[in-house]
């Protein structure tokens, strides 16, 4: 049932049941928020979202108020104004006011927000908290300092990731967010997905850096400085320079990543296809002779983290499989250098991905050959961006270039490995190949596409049928893993991505990024396999090269040694 | 070691006693279960804690979260000696944050902590009702009437001295 409401003296349709937000959005009439979070139960904690019912006289909170009939609404009334200013000052009041050398200096929705009711001066003094910064993680560094206690951090993790390592502890004025027993976050459950990055207003929350130890090194010139990049980036740094989302920048970064001193650039999605023939591989041996089953992905160190913690008993169900960022990594080090004459101590290999778990996953003690790390820095999308600017780099002015090769061609199946669904669609691609010899006919899997938490479908190959899933969002995969363990489902093959829509939506992309921006990028990377010629992985030259001249065939002898792993079970405060 | 390993076991047999007390998964039980393991206990280790998280299938951040929101749980073992200062309104008004302070100082813990020795503990407390105490504080239940920041090290240094 739907009816009227009055907001700043215009009837606009309100929807039973609805929030004064909800419609107001629909009408595009802003309010500022804080704690609200799109499609959550909102929690009206920080009263940002004020606005007058001039009908009772009654401030309320429009995220959390249900729309009446006859209500007349004023959004910004002097009342609701000085409420809301109020409240920013009261933010500030113990804020460490150092917002110069913050990362999210001109990206801080409490800098807008001051901005935006011209708060001038600092008219409360309130005493500023002193807990402690922690650094302890790979990954997520928390600065509580700047925390305005908004929650936003704290349900993403619960609701959206389903590890709910963080929450509220202690109350009033002494409230701060911490783990359990206020622990360091590298004790806790933390999966490093750094979703809790993406929704934070300030810098209370951010990612490790390792640019110091990066820039010696590209000034270091014994050293031979590598980089990879994940398939989701070149769809998204665009972003950073303020281009509109979706935007496929590939070669133009090619070119920057050269400028800045990187002396080989490759594609992680080349090592995306070696990781399709081996998990394609793998996912028939196990069909075939009794392996464990259903097989479940293990590209999302997020998501592998989160078995290891959540799901022990899982873990023979997970593939062994490398991730794609560590089998490059794993092949630069072994064949790569040796076939160059460089001596892998002297190579430091950097990726760029959308993702802060793979700082974590870099630095997993089974991530190692002969004492080197396969990976020696993670950057982040944004950190890439960071780096651009740092060099004063113009990327509106750079001409296109290739990457190198070998480790640089890829099909555009490994491209679909930044989307969710996409690594199952490409393994479908080629496992279909591996045990028919012949190629599908549609390669586009339309259930398995777009941003829907879990997706399921079943392929026929051979007369025998393969029932495959896919989720995304860390919550989903508990819902699908324990209909699984309860036996309700038979399914043979899982792909879990941790973060919602997968890589494209990383915790390590461009931060304030909306829905449509998201879907965007997706559809950046459909394009490219819709328009791209070799679709599959088994097809990728540089691939078919490296199997002939190295690796002899997938779950090989070598394949084994460098380019699958193991897991074990961690102890950590759940 | 092997003595605090025994007694370790023994304190998990009887939070699991107290856990079998309540339903699986229900949390809603979480405060009397937290109180009973502290009424036993003295205080919320950290073990007691990761077993209510699995008995009642809520994550040790959310159990921690609730626990520290309220005044009454702690998360030390009680000392050997239990220092309790009262700050209702009549200790107030005749000085007992002056003693509070004093307190802190001497022992070097606040509220809710205990001393590494496992000497001291301390916990601020609402009106116990001796006003005409005030300012009053109770040491293993011993009252010490008209205590000043003064009178305090006295008192807390005899309790040393019997060690
Ligand atoms: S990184 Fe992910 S798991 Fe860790 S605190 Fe943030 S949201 Fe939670
Ligand atoms: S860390 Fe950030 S997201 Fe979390 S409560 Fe603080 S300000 Fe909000």
């Amino acid at each position: 049932m739907s009816f009227l409401i009055n907001v700043n003296n215009k009837n606009i349709e309100a929807r039973d049941g609805e929030t004064i937000l909800d419609a107001m959005k629909r009408e595009g009439i802003q309010v500022p928020t804080l704690c609200y979070i799109k499609d959550r139960f909102p929690s009206g904690s920080c009263r940002m979202c004020v606005v007058e019912n001039t009908k009772n006289g009654r401030l309320v909170t429009a995220c959390s108020t249900p729309v009446e009939e006859g209500m007349n609404i004023q959004t910004h009334s002097p009342r609701v104004i000085e409420s809301r200013k109020t409240i920013v000052e009261l933010l500030l009041s113990n804020h460490p006011d150092d917002c110069l050398y913050c990362v999210r200096n001109r990206n801080c929705e409490l800098q807008d927000l001051s901005e935006e009711l011209q708060v001038r001066e600092r008219r409360i003094k309130g005493e500023k908290n002193t807990i402690h910064l922690d650094r302890s993680g790979a990954s997520i560094v928390r600065d509580p300092e700047k925390c305005i206690l908004c929650g936003r951090c704290v349900r993403i993790c619960e609701e959206v990731m389903g590890v709910a390592c963080i929450d509220f502890i202690d109350r009033g004025s002494k409230s701060f967010i911490g783990t359990a027993f206020d622990k360091s976050i590298n004790t806790s459950s933390c999966v490093n997905c750094g979703q809790c990055i993406m929704v934070c207003p300030t810098g209370a929350l951010t990612e490790k850096s390792h640019f110091t130890e990066l820039i010696s090194m590209l000034n270091n010139p014994e050293k031979t400085v590598i980089v990879q990049y994940a398939p989701s980036i070149s769809v998204s740094l665009a972003e950073e320079f303020g281009m509109p989302p979706g935007v496929d920048i590939n070669n133009i970064m090619n070119a920057a990543l050269r400028k800045i001193g990187f002396k080989y650039v490759f594609d992680t999605t080349f090592a995306a296809d070696l990781t399709i023939m081996e998990e394609a591989a793998e996912l028939i041996d196990r069909v075939k002779n009794g392996g464990t089953l259903p097989m479940i992905t293990s590209c999302c160190p997020g998501w592998v983290k989160f078995s290891e913690q959540f799901y022990p008993d899982m873990l023979p169900n997970l593939s062994t499989c490398k991730s794609p960022q560590q089998m490059l990594g794993a092949v630069v080090k072994s064949h790569w250098a040796s076939e160059k004459g460089v001596n892998p101590e002297n190579i430091y290999s950097v990726s760029v991905m959308p993702c802060t778990a793979k700082k974590f996953e870099a630095q997993r003690e089974e991530m190692t050959s002969m004492g080197l790390s396969d990976v020696d820095a993670v950057l982040t999308t944004r950190e890439l961006g960071q780096l651009i600017r740092m060099y004063g780099i113009d990327i509106k002015q750079l001409a296109p270039e290739t990457t190198d090769s070998p480790l640089g061609y890829r099909s555009s199946a490994g491209k679909l490995f930044g989307a969710s669904g996409g690594v199952m669609e490409a393994a479908i691609r080629t496992a279909y190949h591996m045990l028919t010899g012949e190629e599908l006919v549609r390669f586009k899997i339309e259930p398995l596409r777009g941003m829907k938490g879990c997706k399921e479908a079943s392929i026929e190959v051979n007369g025998l049928k393969l029932n495959v899933a896919v989720v995304n969002g860390l919550a989903n995969a508990r819902i699908l893993l324990d209909s699984v363990n309860r036996g309700e489902k038979d399914i043979h093959f899982i792909e879990v991505m941790a973060c919602p829509g997968g890589c494209i939506n990383g915790g390590g992309q461009h931060i304030g990024a909306s829905e449509d921006a998201v879907m965007a990028r997706m559809k950046a990377l459909y394009d490219i396999d819709e328009k791209e010629t070799v679709k599959v992985s088994h097809r990728n030259p540089d691939i078919i090269k490296l199997y002939e001249t190295f690796l002899g065939k997938p779950l090989g002898d070598k394949s084994h040694k460098l380019l699958h792993t193991n897991y074990l079970k961690r102890d950590v405060l759940l | 070691m092997e003595k605090n390993r025994e007694s370790g076991v023994v304190m998990e047999t009887k939070v699991r006693e107290i856990l079998d007390r309540y339903p699986e998964g229900r949390t809603e039980n979480l405060i009397p279960v937290l109180q009973d393991i502290q009424e036993t206990d003295g205080y919320l280790s950290e073990e007691s804690v990761l077993e209510v998280s699995r008995h009642l299938k809520m994550p040790a951040s959310k159990i921690y979260g609730v626990a520290t929101f309220y005044n009454q749980f702690r998360f030390a073992p009680l000392g050997k000696y239990h220092v309790q200062i009262c700050c209702g309104t009549a200790c107030h008004v005749l000085g007992a944050s002056t003693v509070l302070e004093e307190i802190e100082k001497n022992i070097g813990v606040k509220s809710g902590e205990t001393t590494k020795d496992g000497l001291f503990s301390m916990e601020v407390v609402a009106c116990i009702g001796a006003c005409g105490l005030a300012p009053v504080i109770s040491i293993n239940g011993n009252f010490h009437a008209k205590v000043t920041g003064e009178s305090i090290k006295e008192i807390l240094d005899n309790y040393r001295n019997q060690e």
